[in-house]
């Protein structure tokens, strides 16, 4: 097993998105998640998106700045892998208790609600973003996503100047902010 | 302090990301307290932003772990399932059916899905053939493609916009703006766009369907749309001879994709004469695209493949444009069409020829 100091330069890395840290976490735990899945119903595809989902659960609790690991990130994305297949189960009706193995788990449930949270939020920024069509999509993505600056979207874009560009941005960001809020504040309201 | 809302938003943004200076800043502040609209926008953007910033780190993190996934796959270090009681059956399970499929790859059975051709070209699909039509609706759109099509929307950008749900490839057979692709991919839409690589996108209408050989023709409507004098291709109005190397241009994503193969057979199954069988890897989008022999004549239109053998595709065989052509004559409007007959990248290496046929063939978009 590796020091625990390993394990907090692993999760720093994490956080900045450094690849040769995301590429060490995938190595070192996703066959044990997957042998986890397909032991219980599961596909490989099933595997690769309950695992990546779990490690984006991690991503974004050790970006957000306040994360402790209480645990080693093995048995983190173990744990958060399990009750994600186990509610996917559940939703599916294919559910029979998983034979837990040799494996450690611990309580992941304060996650898991904060982590719904989340994808809603996605989802409803995803549908949004979908929904404007183009150009003003690629537009906002290039600027907002891509941190672009006007002069160079005005070039690519074909908008004579940055401010054209500029206007144009802020007529496609307000529909943008129309359609998300629309959702989100409905959303928020059902709970 | 007066300001017009885009100034005020663009205030709000460099506010947010601790851009201002600090006499900037003070203003803006005294501006927030003293004015509740100003000091709840900025709020409400913050929280956009915050929103913003979650799903674009969101998607690039996922996008990450994609190429990490196939990265470690490819190198063989990771899906070494280690297989343990109930997984067996899974496991037995997709064994066979990939024997199956190679079975049938190798036994003939393969000829069996071939009968199964005729119906692909109707537009509803079969469950051994597979329409190459590529859906587009959350594919995420290549920056540059957006060029033309800005100057394109711009006057209708608070209408609806339009949504994309089908996808293609298609290719122009006459410089004036005549363009073939697959029925199947067009429809019954009422927006269709091409786009070429270099991201110039123009509005298209159709001008002939002939849906039981799957064959559409757009013509360009659209201002920016400079004619063309001549096409470097030409179209082969007699058949290819079998094993004869061929190659396919196309969109399966967002950046034209060069394939390479060979013409297997003349016909489809059981003399078929309307298709032609190819050993090709094609994708999904890579309908409607053409098939160049190596003298750079398009000897058919791409239109389904094989479900069950990886790398068969089918092919339209290209005399039936001459068909649809005639067909179309019949229209006096349409009388000046003329097919291209000679090709000028005959004897071109094949990376020369790619280069000069590239701009002709276009992704199609349809709503």
């Amino acid at each position: 097993m590796k020091p625990l100091s390993d394990e907090r330069e692993l999760l720093k890395g994490l956080a900045n998105s450094d690849k040769k840290a995301v590429e060490t976490i995938y190595l070192e735990n996703f066959n044990t998640v997957q042998a986890l899945i397909i032991n219980n119903n599961g596909s490989t595809d099933d595997a690769k998106d309950i695992f990546q989902e779990a490690i984006i659960v991690l991503y974004e609790k050790v970006r957000s700045g306040s994360f402790e690991l209480h645990c080693r990130i093995k048995t983190f994305l173990y744990s958060v892998s399990r009750r994600l297949w186990l509610k996917r189960l559940q939703q599916q009706n294919r559910y029979s208790a998983p034979g837990d193995s040799l494996e450690q788990v611990v309580t992941v449930e304060e996650y898991q609600e904060a982590h719904e949270q989340r994808n809603a939020e996605f989802e409803m920024m995803e549908q949004a973003i979908n929904h404007l069509g183009e150009p003003c999509k690629s537009l906002l993505e290039a600027y907002y996503l891509q941190k672009q600056n006007m002069q160079v979207i005005a070039a690519s874009f074909g908008y004579t100047n940055a401010d054209n560009a500029k206007n144009q941005k802020y007529k496609c960001l307000m529909r943008l902010k129309k359609i998300f809020f629309a959702q989100y504040k409905n959303g928020n309201d059902d709970e | 302090m007066t300001m017009n809302e885009i100034q005020l938003l663009d205030a709000i943004e460099r506010y947010i990301r601790g851009e201002m200076r600090s006499d900037e800043r003070l203003q803006f502040e005294t501006l927030r307290k003293s004015n509740a609209e100003v000091d709840q926008l900025v709020v409400e953007h913050t929280l956009f932003l915050q929103q913003l910033n979650h799903f674009g780190g969101r998607k690039q993190f996922r996008s990450a772990l994609n190429d990490i996934h196939t990265d470690l796959t490819e190198q063989g270090k990771i899906d070494s399932m280690k297989l343990k009681g109930g997984a067996k059956v899974v496991y037995l399970w997709k064994r066979y059916r990939r024997v199956a499929a190679i079975a049938a790859s190798i036994a003939g059975i393969t000829a069996l899905g071939i009968s199964a051709l005729v119906w692909a070209f109707a537009p509803k699909n079969n469950s051994q053939t597979e329409v190459l039509g590529r859906k587009l609706q959350a594919v995420e759109k290549a920056q540059r493609d957006a060029n033309a099509e800005v100057k394109q929307l711009k006057s209708q950008l608070n209408t609806k916009p339009i949504e994309f749900k089908s996808g293609g490839t298609g290719f122009m057979i006459d410089g004036k703006g005549y363009i073939v692709t697959n029925a199947h991919i067009i429809r019954k839409s009422k927006n269709i766009f091409v786009i070429n690589s270099r991201g110039g996108e123009y509005r298209t209408k159709v001008v002939k369907m002939i849906p039981e050989r799957d064959i559409a023709i757009l013509k360009i409507e659209d201002d920016n749309f400079k004619p063309v004098t001549a096409l470097p291709y030409a179209i082969r109005k007699s058949s290819t001879d079998v094993a004869e190397p061929i190659y396919t241009l196309g969109y399966p994503r967002n950046d034209i994709v060069y394939s390479e193969g060979y013409l297997s057979a003349k016909t489809g199954f059981n003399g078929d004469t309307l298709t032609c069988q190819l050993g090709l890897a094609a994708n999904r989008g890579n309908s409607g695209g053409p098939v160049f022999n190596k003298e750079g004549e398009i000897i058919g239109v791409i239109s389904a493949r094989e479900t069950e053998a990886e790398g068969v595709a089918f092919a339209i065989q290209s005399k039936y444009i001459f068909d649809a052509i005639d067909e179309l004559k019949k229209d006096s409007a349409y009388r000046s069409l003329k097919l291209p007959v000679k090709s000028s990248v005959k004897g071109m290496a094949k990376q020369e020829q790619v280069k000069k046929v590239l701009d002709y063939v276009y992704m199609v978009k349809a709503d």
